[in-house]
């Protein structure tokens, strides 16, 4: 500890789980941006990348809960938050706010948009896999042109709740952190809005890393119409995104409240690497710029592909140290403005790197089972043959 | 119109909602406390369970109700709204039980300085004295009674 | 078994006092406290503070506070001169063992004891998601450590700093205005043990209460009143420079 900070202040309460826990609902809330623009505002172009975008989504979602539930005090009580939640608490509320977008939109949208694979693979695979889809059929087979279409509509309205739904999951989660009055560094009217950008921004990021990656795996030619689309989309939202936190600076900047002496102090030592090395130039200037690029200038295939994989990945990382400077940084410096603290981060701890890390590369895993129980490669479906379609 | 049998699996889709949220409903009325709500948005027993704690603390007019002679020494003297139990510490199980818990006397050359050393930040009236200059190391109640502290005969500052 | 008249003369009087700390401490034992009489809130002087530490120490013992955790705490300021905005503090272990010679020499020096403010408009109770921590009808804030799940959202919330996380029960912890002690009639803790009368429960509603005579008559402040908290704690002659 450095200069003064309240006795309690010392120990940080919110650990690197708790930077995991917007990280992963941001990218949920990206890439459900990114395949309603596909669904809702007819951007065509991006439909390869539709299905993918929603298995992402669902993946990252199911982790989402986990480091929660590792940092509470006591996670066997953590059902309280459904069954006594107080209605001034955003924390409570969000829980709604989670389930809400987990059954209602993104479950149901996939489910939707799948009924007819879920139908056809329950009549075409066997043993588990076949039980498994045929649960998800729920009994109904008719996968009849009228079903389909009631199903597509159904399907596009579900879509167009979801998307101020998906804006309710992270802006929740930014306000959870702008409303505390309490912490200059976080309560700001802005948070919510900066924090639903950058989770556009990340969540696009990824699922464009995702259909590279799994197109180079799966030894398929990437549709370049699809990518330089979504790097398209990648760069408008960035740049929102980007005006939004220079915004909030030079505000505070010119402001210059009571807490700003030791915020701009924790910002350029304690906060020097995470802020302005990851977060500001490797994470923003640099894929705006090479975004810009390819925006700007005609550019080779092989070309673009590189400049987009790096972008891609500095963002991810650009944003991850956005959160760490949000929920770290808010708790490094003192609420009397007279002093600091550490974050000493353990690796084989409840809280630690190495849980933070597994949780990091856990979506991932759940990504590939879903996609191999429910393949987005818009490929042609088997034909059941006419013996099990009478089951 | 749309045919009955076109929209049938959204009909078993609500109705698996439906079985969702009959679950939910049967989770609060078999989980949430009783007392839940009883004074407020909180577990109504949790205030029973506040109060029970055990006092450590007996206060100064329990420790005056056995003890009147030090009681009345100090009432006349400068320590006379020191209480007893912020020198000799907490005896509430002393107050209890008397034969149980004897109280162990304070240790005179931490107590008294923790009030009493100089200390730029301490009221200006407020008795403070620097320890070797004072009375050359020798502890405090060398001359000093702790109920009634100020020395009558042969006093110097 | 027979008992000598004499033994009954002895045992009587101590039983009577054993069986009232029996009673004190059953749920039933402060039958005749009415909560919507109290209001309860302190008085902090901070002319009369001497940073001794005797309420640090007394709130620990009284409640087992954790090492190295603080209910309560004092702080101990310098200001140089006119440089109100920059005031030098410490808080050795909180205040718990009193204070060392400080390394100033001249400048304005002063204690102020600190603690939660059991605030009537508390941003701490405003976010917790599943009411384990309340208001009581006289004026308390309070954690059911029963029911807190241990998110910790309610010491961001706190303004103060005066809320900590127990370190084994894992639950939200912090003053309780020793609650179990004030419905008994009873003064807290740190009040009982605090030599010079700087900290003074104050029971608002009741109209004999010195307190309201003293209000009238010093200047007295909140911390932090720009963030509206409604805090109950005031501070005789509270210096600008105290954060």
């Amino acid at each position: 500890m450095e200069g003064f900070m309240y006795p309690n202040e010392v120990e940080l309460q919110w650990s690197v789980l708790i930077v995991l826990y917007p990280f992963l609902t941001g990218l949920v809330a990206g890439a459900f941006i990114l395949a309603s623009l596909e669904r809702v505002f007819r951007v065509e172009e991006v439909k390869p990348t539709y299905r993918l975008a929603l298995l992402t989504a669902l993946a990252f979602l199911i982790v989402a809960p986990m480091p929660l539930q590792l940092h509470l005090g006591h996670p066997e009580r953590s059902l309280e938050m459904y069954l006594t939640p107080h209605r001034t608490s955003a924390m409570a509320m969000f829980g709604f706010v989670y389930l809400w977008y987990l059954m209602a939109v993104l479950l149901m949208e996939i489910w939707l948009d799948y009924r007819k694979d879920i139908v056809i693979f329950s009549q075409t695979t066997s043993g588990l896999k076949r039980l498994f889809y045929r649960v998800l059929t729920l009994g109904s087979n008719n996968i009849s042109p009228g079903s389909l279409h009631v199903d597509d509509r159904v399907g596009w309205v579900i879509t167009l709740i979801g998307i101020p739904s998906a804006f309710m999951l992270h802006g929740y989660v930014g306000f959870i952190f702008g409303s505390v009055k309490a912490n200059p560094w976080w309560s700001t009217p802005l948070m919510p809005v900066v924090f639903l950008f950058s989770a556009m921004v990340s969540g696009i990021a990824l699922v464009m890393l995702v259909y590279m990656v799994t197109s180079a795996l799966r030894k398929v030619p990437i549709d370049m119409r699809c990518l330089d689309t979504i790097a398209k989309y990648l760069f408008y939202t960035f740049i929102i995104d980007f005006t939004l936190e220079m915004l909030d600076l030079i505000h505070r900047i010119y402001e210059a409240d009571e807490s700003f002496r030791s915020l701009d102090f924790m910002m350029h030592t304690k906060l020097f690497v995470s802020q302005i090395v990851l977060q500001i130039f490797l994470g923003t200037l640099t894929p705006l710029v090479l975004l810009a690029t390819t925006q700007l200038f005609h550019l080779s295939v092989a070309v673009r592909r590189r400049l987009y994989v790096f972008s891609g990945l500095c963002t991810l990382v650009g944003i991850f140290a956005m959160r760490w400077n949000v929920v770290i940084g808010g708790q490094l410096f003192s609420k009397s403005f007279l002093g600091y603290t550490t974050y000493k981060v353990g690796f084989v701890a409840r809280e630690g790197l190495g849980p933070a890390i597994l949780l990091l590369i856990l979506p991932f895993i759940i990504l590939y089972v879903l996609i191999k129980l429910l393949p987005p490669w818009y490929e042609p479906l088997p034909t059941p043959s006419s013996a099990s379609a009478a089951d | 119109m749309v045919p009955l049998k076109d929209i049938a699996h959204l009909l078993r889709m609500a109705a698996v909602f439906l079985v969702g949220l009959i679950l939910f409903l049967f989770l609060r009325s078999a989980f949430i406390p009783k007392s839940f709500g009883r004074y407020g948005h909180f577990r109504g027993d949790a205030i029973a369970e506040i109060t029970a704690r055990p006092i450590a603390y007996a206060g100064h007019q329990t420790c005056e109700g056995c003890h009147p002679e030090e009681a009345d020494t100090k009432s006349k003297g400068v320590h006379a709204y020191v209480n007893c139990e912020s020198c000799h510490g907490p005896l509430a199980k002393h107050a209890d039980d008397p034969a149980s818990v004897t109280p162990k006397l304070p240790d005179v050359a931490t107590l008294c300085f923790r009030c009493h050393s100089e200390n730029i930040a301490k009221p200006q009236g407020f008795p403070q004295v620097n320890a070797n200059e004072h009375s050359g190391g020798q502890l405090c109640n060398t001359c000093h009674q702790p109920h009634s502290p100020a020395i009558t005969q042969g006093a110097k500052k | 078994m027979t008992i000598s008249r004499r033994q009954l003369l002895v045992l009587l009087p101590a039983a009577a006092a054993a069986w009232d700390f029996v009673l004190a401490g059953t749920p039933e034992a402060a039958p005749n406290y009415n909560s919507a009489d109290h209001w309860w809130g302190m008085l902090l002087d901070i002319t009369k503070c001497i940073g001794c530490g005797s309420c640090v120490r007394a709130c620990a013992m009284e409640n087992d506070v954790p090492d190295g955790y603080f209910r309560t705490w004092v702080e101990r300021y310098h200001v140089t001169d006119f440089q109100i905005e920059n005031p030098t503090v410490d808080s050795p272990d909180g205040g718990k063992e009193g204070f060392p010679p400080s390394e100033f020499t001249s400048g304005k020096n002063f204690f102020v004891p600190k603690f939660c403010n059991h605030c009537v408009d508390s941003p701490c109770t405003q976010v917790c998601p599943v009411g384990a921590t309340f208001h009581t009808a006289d004026g308390v804030v309070l954690v059911d450590q029963n029911y807190c799940v241990g998110c910790r959202y309610c010491i961001q919330a706190c303004p103060y700093g005066c809320r900590y996380f127990h370190p084994t029960k894992h639950v939200a912890d912090k003053c309780t205005l020793c609650y179990h002690r004030i419905v008994k009639g009873l003064t807290t803790a740190c009040c009982e043990s605090c030599p010079t009368g700087a900290r003074q429960l104050a029971d608002l509603k009741n109209p004999n209460d010195p307190i309201h005579a003293f209000l009238k008559t010093h200047s007295v402040q909140v911390l932090k009143p720009h963030l509206a908290t409604g805090a109950k704690n005031f501070y005789n002659s509270l210096d600008g420079s105290v954060r």
